[in-house]
């Protein structure tokens, strides 16, 4: 196989005594979507942040495109193709959503050392904007400030900013989170259509949406990758079971 | 968009015609106090509408912005003493003395946040309050007398009370335009981005502290300007400019006038310094009416008067 886009070698984060991340390897590929599933606990979005630059990991490496960027700024790791959403959205919300996307776009446009003509009526920030914002759906909630955005519209404008950048890699936290029946359905749909321009590393909870989408899921437990593979191969796999869906997939049908 | 027919945007006008003609109505009525008293409001303004900057749009809470004022005018009053009289060299030098003092300051405290951020740049202030406390050559406590007001080559008499008001109103005019284009720009835009989320902004690719730090400067910068024209409207430079409870003077004129509003600082310093004013020609013990007062507003008046003015437009 050729360098993997991502390629994450014994990372290691502890809290005190408290192992989060427990020597996590991990391959994405090219084009891959490639889902990371697991527990409550299990250290999901601690190994996110560890990818985004936002936490520091205690040993290990994490490798883009096969340059090392474990120690690099989470804002260099942005330049360098790496996008993210967040679990809890995390928009700017007194700016619109128009404002949201076009900033994203403004941050991947040179410096922003520019004082005096009016951001907001850039013609190609605001173009490069409405064309995400077009991408998830949102093209007629531009100019709605955020807070008055609903809780799935709102996800998908998370998914909007980060689309803005032009990432390479995308690390989405649990897009699905506290979305209803029929907005779940739209976002399985939209990411699966998302797939097919970006790479993507998926965590959610949602096994119907994980199972749908995914090239390859990876099972975290207590900080470690217990299995890793097709889909198919992970129902299959005893430990997962045992450790995972058995008493888990019970809460995650409720929830 | 907005209509730009909006009360607050009336109010604002109206604030700015009132100043504008303030001068033909105190020759009109005689009332010469009343432009004495608006010079030094206008002052004060600036320093607001500096201090709003990085508190209001910034989401930075300097509680050491009244150190910028002591620099400013010590710049000017020292350079006086030493026979350096022009304004062309005092006013550049309070402006650079200024932006340097931001510079390191920002650099040492934007390393904090929250409550340790407030801590840090209040310690820096009442230091540089000591240090003027300790320039014996320069008065130390008593201060300094500046005896003769900048001089700019004849352009422009700072020892006229008309000519020099208009000049303050000038500069807190220009302050506030300069402002509001920095807050629409590129810049702003990531500035206040910055405010609201700083861990997105870095996930989506800004470096933060860069922007902020200029923030900083720029904010520090005005106020500079501010503190030189404080030192030649009273004649006089003290360190007692720089005192903490002065820094939290230009705090409350910012949140009683609006936070991140462009003319809610100015709004803010009219009010406070003629509430001021007023209740102290009533009763010794203005704080007793002011402070309550103030709480008022922060307890129900969220987003200052301008907040209110807001809540008019039924939106």
């Amino acid at each position: 196989m050729a360098e993997p886009l991502l390629r994450v070698d014994n990372l290691v984060r502890r809290f005190g005594g408290i192992v989060a991340t427990d020597h996590v390897c991990l391959d994405v590929a090219h084009g891959e979507l490639h889902a990371i599933i697991g527990p409550n606990g299990a250290g999901k979005t601690t190994l996110i942040s560890q990818l985004t630059g936002h936490l520091a990991p205690h040993s290990g490496t994490i490798h883009l495109a096969g340059r090392d960027i474990s120690h690099l700024a989470a804002w260099r790791r942005s330049a360098l193709g790496l996008a993210r959403s967040f679990q809890i959205t995390s928009l700017l919300s007194d700016f619109t959503a128009a404002d949201n996307v076009a900033l994203a776009a403004q941050a991947h446009d040179g410096h922003s050392f520019r004082f005096w003509g009016n951001a907001r009526k850039e013609a190609g920030l605001r173009k490069t904007a409405r064309a995400a914002l077009e991408r998830v759906g949102l093209e007629g909630r531009a100019d709605v400030p955020v807070s008055r955005l609903s809780h799935g519209e709102q996800r998908e404008l998370e998914l909007a900013v980060a689309l803005a950048t032009k990432p390479q890699l995308l690390l989405l936290d649990e897009p699905m989170a506290g979305l209803g029946v029929t907005e779940s359905a739209r976002m399985v749909k939209l990411l699966g259509e998302l797939r097919k321009e970006v790479t993507i590393v998926l965590v959610e909870h949602d096994m119907d949406a994980v199972f749908a989408l995914a090239d390859r899921i990876s099972v975290l437990v207590y900080g470690r990758v217990i299995a890793s593979g097709l889909p198919s191969e992970i129902r299959q796999n005893e430990e997962v079971k045992r450790a995972y869906l058995g008493d888990q997939h019970v809460v995650v049908k409720h929830g | 968009m907005k209509a730009l027919l909006n009360v607050r945007n009336a109010v604002a006008a109206l604030l700015v015609a009132g100043l504008l003609l303030l001068p033909l109505y105190s020759s009109l009525s005689g009332n010469v106090f009343v432009l004495t008293l608006f010079t030094r409001i206008v002052i004060m303004a600036l320093a607001a509408s500096s201090l709003n900057l990085i508190m209001g749009y910034g989401g930075m809470m300097s509680f050491g912005h009244a150190a910028y004022l002591g620099i400013g005018g010590y710049a000017v009053g020292i350079l006086a003493q030493e026979g350096i009289g022009s304004g062309f060299i005092q006013w550049p030098v309070a402006l650079a003395a200024s932006a340097l003092y931001a510079l390191v300051i920002g650099a040492l405290s934007l390393r904090t946040r929250g409550v340790y951020f407030i801590m840090i740049t209040l310690a820096f202030a009442q230091m540089a309050y000591y240090v003027a406390s300790g320039l014996s050559r320069y008065g130390g406590d008593d201060g300094l007398t500046i005896y003769k007001r900048s001089e700019f080559a004849g352009l422009i008499n700072l020892s006229n009370r008309v000519q020099f008001y208009y000049l303050c109103l000038a500069c807190l005019l220009s302050g506030v335009f300069l402002i509001w284009r920095i807050v629409n720009s590129r810049f702003g835009m990531v500035v206040q981005g910055l405010r609201s989320n700083e861990l997105r902004m870095q996930a989506i690719g800004f470096p933060a502290k860069r922007y902020q730090l200029a923030c900083f400067v720029i904010a520090g910068t005005i106020c500079g300007l501010a503190g030189a024209l404080l030192a030649d409207n009273t004649d006089f430079i003290s360190p007692a400019v720089m005192y903490w409870t002065r820094s939290g003077d230009l705090m409350v004129m910012v949140i009683l006038g609006g936070m991140g509003t462009l003319f809610g600082p100015a709004i803010g310093a009219v009010v406070y310094l003629l509430l001021e004013e007023l209740l102290s020609q009533i009763t010794e013990y203005s704080g007793l009416i002011l402070g309550p007062l103030l709480l008022l507003i922060v307890l129900f008046g969220r987003g200052g008067i301008m907040g209110l003015l807001g809540r008019f437009e039924g939106g």
